[in-house]
């Protein structure tokens, strides 16, 4: 500690210093914060301020900086000090801009500032610099698994961009799905006409890239490590297992059609009612030519059923099939009626839908299949019989009225089902069934794992989370390659229902962000959403009760545990979200520049007034990624609240050690409000699980309150998205009304 | 042409969607509906056809082909061209409906006693006969179309509006005998003979 340098600087800029006196805070800073050096500008964050700062740092040796100004979410590049610990108080966008106009809040808006200035210092004073990642590890080469479109995609992109890749491909050739094909839906000019897949051209660039190595008729047999070091066993099938380092994982697995056999009211299983996959083989059959039936009678008239057991009872589904759309079966099926108007365009075509979907250019694509005569026609089939003449049963949904349609051929567009591997839910069940001692579960179990892609060594399962569905994870609202698995990436199909053209988009994205993550890796860095991020979980084990809710909760699977079953990080694994801090109930969990004493120091800074001054106090915990910038940017639109509040930002509302909590009301706040993401099926949660974690900790914090002899009203949880400035600020007013009729808080004056 | 009249059409069959497009006016965009029912929504008189644009047009698709040629929907049409301005993919509507209705009278399908069926009749022939309507033949027939003693009453009704417009002279009651005729009669008469081979030849109507 002895090294230690403790310096504050406050700026009077931004007319900071017309309405607040810096020369208090000053005081403050030196008395309260005990900060030994302090000085104030009058614009920090132009070059003389930094230079300022910067001289204090490499001459004087300060360590340690408060920079009391503007929100930590502005002037990030001016006050960019990466060898000193760092905090921010946040007086322009916290106090200034959000505190009612005119003198008579001069008191509580010089209060508030003054208590911002001593949080600031409070937590800088706990603060260690970040030392970077010690397990860090270099490897760069990122597995793709899968050789279809997304596969050979993710692969190409990651190879030309300069880095290695390794592709493990299930059967003996390179191009899953779009092999099959014989053309594809338009990507570009007039949408007009079907184009060629380009599959096969793809699939001679992978297989001569250099950078690219590719494993044939071979599946991931284990997969061990974190990010940068991952240890992949691939089986092939002569029974040879080969082994490969590598530093990311895309995952772009693809689909399987909707099984046929499961829609026997439509036709399925029946002669002369086929898929769209099946479709596509009588005319690769074709090339090109009259399509002919499997009994080799030439097709003259074909009926296409869309959403054959998909979307539930909304489509021709009754609810027992896939209760999605599948995306891409409406172009899907426009090409294929093209086939045969192409070949003959005396073939009736006709395409029974009941709202025709054609994501992106597609509206063309229909446009250009009714000028060719395909016939539409908003139907719900009720049923199909198979045969030398398919007979369709359906009801016209604009004549109103039921029809009988004969045709040589029905084709039925079945939807898109995952090849995602075993459902995590799934697995948990069984493995806390066998390890109860169930043989049965025992059996199940091994049975599950011949399922997984990845078989991954995780303590929470061999494959990546899945979605509802059975889609495999992905951040879906703001970070669609996101998964919880750092490093791992989802791609195409396998994530969500799509065409191919979106499956090539979405395999460049993952790629690069594979390649994002190595290179964190490699420098020690935390992965998206932290990505600039040097701190890392450090635990203090002498402190642990082995209760393990840290390796439960982490919505990463970041944390397994030692042989002794104390938790062991993986720290390139890990998200920085401090959800893991935030369950310990002993609180050894902590960051060099994050910790339960960061934030506890900052909550005590606080002065709490007496009950005779009728000034309550009201504690914030603020999500950084949502609800500090809606309350930052209430600020910048001179959206006024209560100066009662005292803000603190926190890395995910999973991070809340209820210990601030109790610390704060037992310190005589009056009430406490944490703000995070929207939790549920559709999380805006940055870690997924963070939100939803604190509102369950959260719905057990009565008891605490009533030992405490206060009202449950006095911890409120609050769901705020990033654009949620106005309302931020009412709901702070109307808590602070809330807390002034329930009165101030008994504890006042005990802390 | 009776032949025409009786063929059965298989329903979902490209058939009766060909005819139309070969032989209607502007048959050929029937193709192009993508059954979103601006047509019908936007359509004044809408309430009162038996069918609306919108399942005109998937009847033929549907092959309903005396559904459609019988329906009276085309001769509801008063041509305020709501839907052509309305219709998403821009499909002359109107003209459509023109073009089925033209189509089924000459067939000989269309409704029996339909009242715009009957005043268009009645126009057109004034009209070929002479190379203009005669107003007066033209009303008084109009009066009458549904026998002598409705259209004495008809007449009587008009009565007031009828010596109104003599008085002013916009009215020659002299024009009962004959009436007068364009320059040309006959050239007229044979431009209309020439136009109606081509369009006949053109749509496959005679041999």
């Amino acid at each position: 500690m002895a090294d230690n340098k403790f310096a504050a600087y406050i700026c009077s800029g931004c007319g900071i210093g017309d309405v607040l006196d810096v020369k208090a805070m000053e005081k403050i800073a030196t008395k309260e914060g005990k900060m030994q050096v302090v000085r104030s500008h009058p614009f920090l964050c132009n070059e003389e301020g930094v230079q300022l700062i910067r001289d204090d740092i490499e001459k004087e040796g300060v360590t340690h900086v408060c920079i009391a100004a503007c929100s930590r979410r502005a002037k990030a590049e001016a006050f960019y000090f990466p060898t000193v610990a760092l905090s921010r108080a946040n007086l322009r966008e916290g106090v200034i801009w959000v505190v009612a106009e005119g003198s008579d809040h001069d008191e509580v808006r010089q209060e508030m500032a003054e208590d911002y200035v001593c949080m600031g210092c409070a937590e800088v004073k706990k603060m260690k610099l970040p030392a970077g990642n010690p397990n860090r590890a270099e490897n760069k080469r990122i597995l793709v698994v899968g050789g279809g479109m997304s596969g050979m995609t993710a692969a190409l992109e990651i190879a030309e961009t300069g880095y290695e890749a390794v592709l493990v491909e299930k059967t003996a050739a390179l191009g899953g799905m779009a092999a099959k094909l014989l053309k594809r839906v338009p990507f570009n000019g007039a949408y007009a006409e079907a184009q060629p897949t380009g599959a096969a051209e793809l699939a001679a660039r992978v297989s001569a890239h250099p950078k690219i190595k590719v494993h044939l008729s071979s599946t991931v047999a284990e997969t061990a490590g974190a990010p940068g070091r991952f240890q992949v066993k691939i089986a092939q099938e002569s029974g040879n297992v080969a082994e490969e380092a590598v530093g990311a994982i895309v995952q772009a697995t693809g689909f399987t059609p909707y099984d046929l056999a499961k829609l026997p009211e439509l036709g399925g299983g029946q002669a002369n009612v086929v898929d769209q996959a099946g479709l596509e083989a009588l005319a690769m059959a074709a090339n090109g030519g009259a399509i002919k039936r499997a009994d080799g009678k030439e097709v003259k008239s074909v009926v296409f059923v869309q959403c054959a057991g998909q979307r539930g009872s909304g489509g021709n589904g009754s609810g027992q099939h896939l209760e999605y759309c599948s995306g891409h079966c409406c172009g899907t099926s426009i090409k294929q009626a093209m086939y045969f108007k192409d070949a003959n365009p005396e073939v009736d075509t006709v395409v029974m839908y009941q709202d025709l979907r054609v994501p992106g250019m597609g509206e063309d694509f229909y446009r250009s299949a009714q000028n060719k005569g395909v016939i539409f026609t908003k139907a719900k089939v009720d049923g199909v019989t198979g045969g030398d003449t398919c007979q369709v049963r359906m009801k016209d949904l604009i004549l109103d009225e039921e029809a009988t349609v004969d045709a040589d051929l029905v084709v039925l567009a079945t939807g898109q089902v995952p090849n995602a591997g075993v459902n995590l839910d799934q697995w948990t069940e069984v493995v806390t069934a066998a390890e109860g001692g169930s043989e049965e579960a025992k059996v199940q179990k091994i049975e599950l794992q011949k399922g997984s892609v990845l078989n991954l060594s995780y303590r929470q399962g061999p494959d990546m989370p899945q979605f509802k569905y059975g889609f495999a994870d992905s951040h879906f609202i703001c970070f669609p390659y996101e998964t919880r698995r750092t490093a791992i990436y989802a791609a195409g199909p396998v994530r969500r229902p799509m065409d191919m053209f979106q499956a090539i988009e979405d395999a460049t994205g993952a790629a690069l962000k594979a390649i994002q993550a190595v290179e964190n890796a490699a420098a020690g860095r935390a992965a998206h959403p932290r990505a600039w991020d040097l701190s890392f979980p450090q635990a203090r084990l002498e402190g642990c009760t082995q209760c393990k809710r840290c390796t439960v909760e982490c919505p990463f699977g970041a944390i397994d545990e030692d042989e002794r079953r104390f938790p062991l990080f993986n720290e390139s694994r890990c998200r920085r979200c401090g959800t893991c801090m935030g369950a310990c109930p002993v609180r050894v969990i902590s960051f060099e520049n994050y910790s339960v004493d960061t934030v506890g120091s900052q909550v005590k800074a606080v002065n709490v007034p007496d009950e005779f001054e009728e000034k309550p106090r009201i504690l914030i915990l603020a999500c950084e990624n949502d609800a500090y910038p809606a309350l930052d940017m209430a600020g910048i639109q001179r959206i006024t609240y209560s100066a009662f509040v005292r803000a603190i930002p926190v890395r995910c509302l999973g991070s809340v050690n209820t210990i601030w909590i109790t610390d704060a009301l037992n310190s005589g706040y009056d009430g406490v409000m944490m703000m995070g993401c929207k939790k549920g099926d559709d999380y805006q949660c940055h870690f997924v699980k963070g939100s939803e974690l604190a509102h369950y900790r959260m719905s057990k914090i009565g008891d605490t309150l009533k030992q405490l002899g206060l009202e449950t009203e006095r911890v409120v949880t609050h769901e705020v998205a990033i654009t949620d400035n106005a309302r931020v600020a009412q709901m702070i007013n109307d808590y602070v009304a809330q807390i002034n009729e329930i009165g101030l808080s008994p504890m006042k004056g005990f802390g | 042409m009776s032949d025409m009249n009786t063929q059965a059409v298989a329903r979902y069959r490209n058939n009766f969607l060909k005819e139309v497009e070969e032989r209607v006016e502007d048959g050929h965009w029937v193709r192009m509906c993508m059954q979103c029912g601006v047509c019908a929504g936007s359509c004044p008189l809408g309430p009162h056809w038996e069918h609306s644009p919108q399942k005109i047009f998937m009847m033929i698709r549907a092959g309903k082909r005396e559904e459609v040629l019988t329906s009276d929907a085309m001769w509801m049409c008063t041509s305020c061209y709501n839907c052509i301005v309305r219709c998403p993919r821009k499909l002359p509507i109107t003209h459509i409906m023109h073009g089925l209705a033209h189509y089924s009278h000459r067939l000989g399908l269309a409704p029996k006693g339909q009242p715009t069926r009957e005043i268009a009749k009645l126009f057109w022939d004034s009209l070929v006969k002479t190379g203009r309507v005669n107003e007066l033949k033209f009303s008084l027939a109009m009066y009458f179309k549904d026998g002598f003693g409705q259209g004495i009453k008809n007449a009587m009704a008009m009565q007031g509006v009828g010596l109104g417009l003599v008085k002013a002279g916009r009215l020659n009651p002299m024009e009962i005998l004959g009436g007068h005729a364009c320059k040309d009669k006959g050239g007229i008469q044979k431009m209309i003979a020439k136009a109606q081979e081509i369009e006949n030849r053109k749509k496959g109507l005679t041999a």
